[in-house]
């Protein structure tokens, strides 16, 4: 991206020695064709950064006019007044059902698309393989309105057997218990996201496992290894950070996943004990509901929980950056 | 400990090409094999029928007897799991499990192969790098990646993952063709000394090298490009690389082809 950094590869590029070469180095940089192609790459990624800040500022700016005026505090208060004089607002509940129905969809989702994926590449016949994968890209491509279609009039009405079979043997952990309402609660709102974010975990873990080199495989198998234990012994281990990559792509778009929760979730501003009892919301789902009806100032507060669920997505990638880089030296990549 | 490998009638296949036809030898115990012959004949292949993992390759099958001792290696009954944890394998490319330490590679094999202490375990471990003469280079940093030691030295790692399983047989397939001299060096001259304990059957392209590491030396060709390769002829190295049978075996070590 650096002009500098090119000239100097080009003029100590080997095989072009002599005052000839460095001439050509020189005014290989000055030619318009490089020229604009620097200029549209670098203008690229300028505006990208440009892009990124913009939104930043705009949330932060709008965020601080809200949150000056809140009468409650932002980070606990259990209501969303902003109507109220003076206005009292708080995005507890919204931390709590975004990252609680996000964990449950990755709990439901990643061992499931990690084995689909291993099932494609390790034990499925190709002729199978192939077909399989198309379905799952074109599970990628529904809408997720559709999905919340879908959730609210199929899986909805279906739930019922699986919550009470989780109450009669898991209801004395609270977690698990259920009062009989409809199941428009966190846990299927968990299951729906799950099934969202299934086919992209899958997709990348499988692009992933295709490209553990064969002669990692071979050294396994050389071993006398079995297949699920050349499984466990190279793929796992190179897929590893690939499948952690995956994992945050479908969180990401779990934790930002707007109408499917809208759609289903039957929203409170209060935090159930209960996984399994109907009621409280998620960041995106709340923003979706309120943001036509609400005021110039209640728009900002909306913005403010917008840049709370930014914030939380940031440190989620982070912290799986984090966890990448951490074993870098035992990854396959260095191999 | 080592055993004897008595092949007869061999023939390998990629989906319908015929890849090696009709072989018949047999590599004796605690001895030196070497496999030589131009890029295409089929010796690596050859090679790969011995711990079957030929079928590995999508579309590869065999036809024909691999006797291990009075075992067939292409019985019906025998899991070619089981075969390859009694004939070991060495790859052209240095291939440490990138993800484990140096220790945790050489236990990978027992580990494989059942539950052990962790005092047997490291017996076994101290045995085997010794025996792969890698013992002296990494024993203050067993815990560090294998992948972080130079080629010479992943290679030898990787002769000590095989050897930590006790195999029979000993399987290089081009084992020096990544290193330098020195390195190469060293990994013959722990051909010599693991001959003592295995048989060990080598693929190379370096003909000094099989002069300097077998006992016997088999040449491999093939009529033409397509045509299966195919076994001209196996004989003491010092006779194959002195007075040969065969004028072919004569006409590719004096270089005058392949």
């Amino acid at each position: 991206m650096d002009i500098s950094t090119q000239h100097t590869d080009a003029a100590a590029s080997p095989g072009l020695p002599g005052p000839a070469a460095h001439q050509r180095a020189a005014r290989g940089a000055t030619r318009p064709g490089d020229r604009i192609f620097i200029g549209l790459t670098r203008g690229s990624g300028i505006l990208l950064l440009v892009i990124m800040a913009a939104i930043a500022v705009f949330l932060t700016y709008r965020a601080c006019l809200a949150i000056s005026d809140d009468q409650g505090d932002f980070l606990t208060t259990f209501e969303w007044n902003t109507n109220l004089i003076p206005p009292s607002f708080g995005i507890a509940v919204l931390v709590y059902g975004t990252i609680v129905s996000s964990v449950i969809a990755m709990v439901i989702a990643v061992p499931v698309a990690v084995a689909i994926a291993l099932f494609l590449t390790h034990y499925a016949p190709r002729r199978l393989s192939g077909p399989i994968a198309y379905v799952i890209d074109l599970l990628a491509a529904v809408p997720s309105i559709v999905y919340g279609l879908w959730g609210a009039l199929v899986l909805v009405p279906h739930m019922d057997g699986l919550f009470g079979w989780l109450d009669e043997y898991l209801g004395w952990t609270g977690i698990f218990s259920w009062d009989g309402g409809a199941p428009r609660s966190m846990l299927t709102v968990g299951v729906l996201l799950a099934i969202m974010i299934l086919p992209i975990i899958t997709n990348v873990s499988r692009e992933v496992f295709r490209q553990v080199p064969r002669m990692h495989e071979e050294a396994a198998l050389a071993l006398g290894a079995t297949r699920w234990e050349v499984i466990r012994m190279s793929v796992l281990p190179f897929g590893r950070s690939g499948v952690i990559s995956a994992s945050m792509l479908g969180l990401g778009r779990a934790l930002g996943e707007t109408m499917a929760v809208a759609t289903v979730l039957s929203p409170t501003f209060d935090i159930k004990a209960s996984l399994l009892d109907p009621g409280g919301g998620t960041f995106a789902q709340n923003i979706a509901s309120k943001f036509s009806e609400a005021t110039e100032f209640g728009r900002d507060a909306l913005i403010a929980s917008g840049l709370v669920l930014f914030v939380i997505t940031l440190l989620v990638n982070g912290a799986a950056r984090l966890i990448i880089a951490r074993r870098k030296e035992y990854s396959g990549a260095n191999a | 400990m080592a055993k004897r490998i008595d092949v007869s009638g061999l023939t390998a296949y990629y989906g319908s090409h015929k890849a090696i036809e009709d072989i018949s030898m047999t590599v004796e115990p605690r001895s030196v094999t070497a496999f030589i012959g131009p890029s295409g004949c089929g010796k690596s292949t050859f090679l790969r029928t011995l711990n079957r993992m030929h079928e590995v390759t999508p579309g590869g099958r065999v036809e024909g007897k691999v006797m291990l001792d009075s075992e067939d290696l292409y019985g019906t009954g025998i899991d070619p799991v089981d075969v390859r944890r009694e004939v070991g394998m060495v790859f052209q490319r240095p291939n440490p499990f990138p993800t484990m330490s140096i220790f945790d590679n050489v236990a990978a094999g027992l580990r494989l192969n059942g539950k052990y202490k962790k005092s047997e375990l490291n017996d076994v471990v101290e045995k085997s790098l010794k025996g792969a003469n890698l013992w002296n280079e990494v024993k203050d940093r067993l815990n560090k990646p294998g992948s972080g030691l130079s080629g010479g030295q992943q290679q030898r790692l990787c002769i000590a993952r095989a050897i930590a399983v006790e195999p029979k047989v000993l399987l290089m397939d081009e084992p020096c063709s990544a290193l330098d001299p020195i390195s190469t060096l060293a990994i013959e001259d722990l051909i010599g000394e693991l001959k003592e304990r295995f048989t060990i059957v080598i693929v190379t392209h370096n003909m000094q090298q099989a002069a300097r590491v077998s006992d016997r030396t088999a040449f491999f060709n093939l009529a033409a490009v397509g045509q299966p390769g195919r076994l001209i002829e196996i004989d003491d190295t010092e006779r194959i690389f002195s007075n040969p049978s065969v004028q072919a075996t004569e006409d590719y070590i004096s270089g005058r082809f392949g």
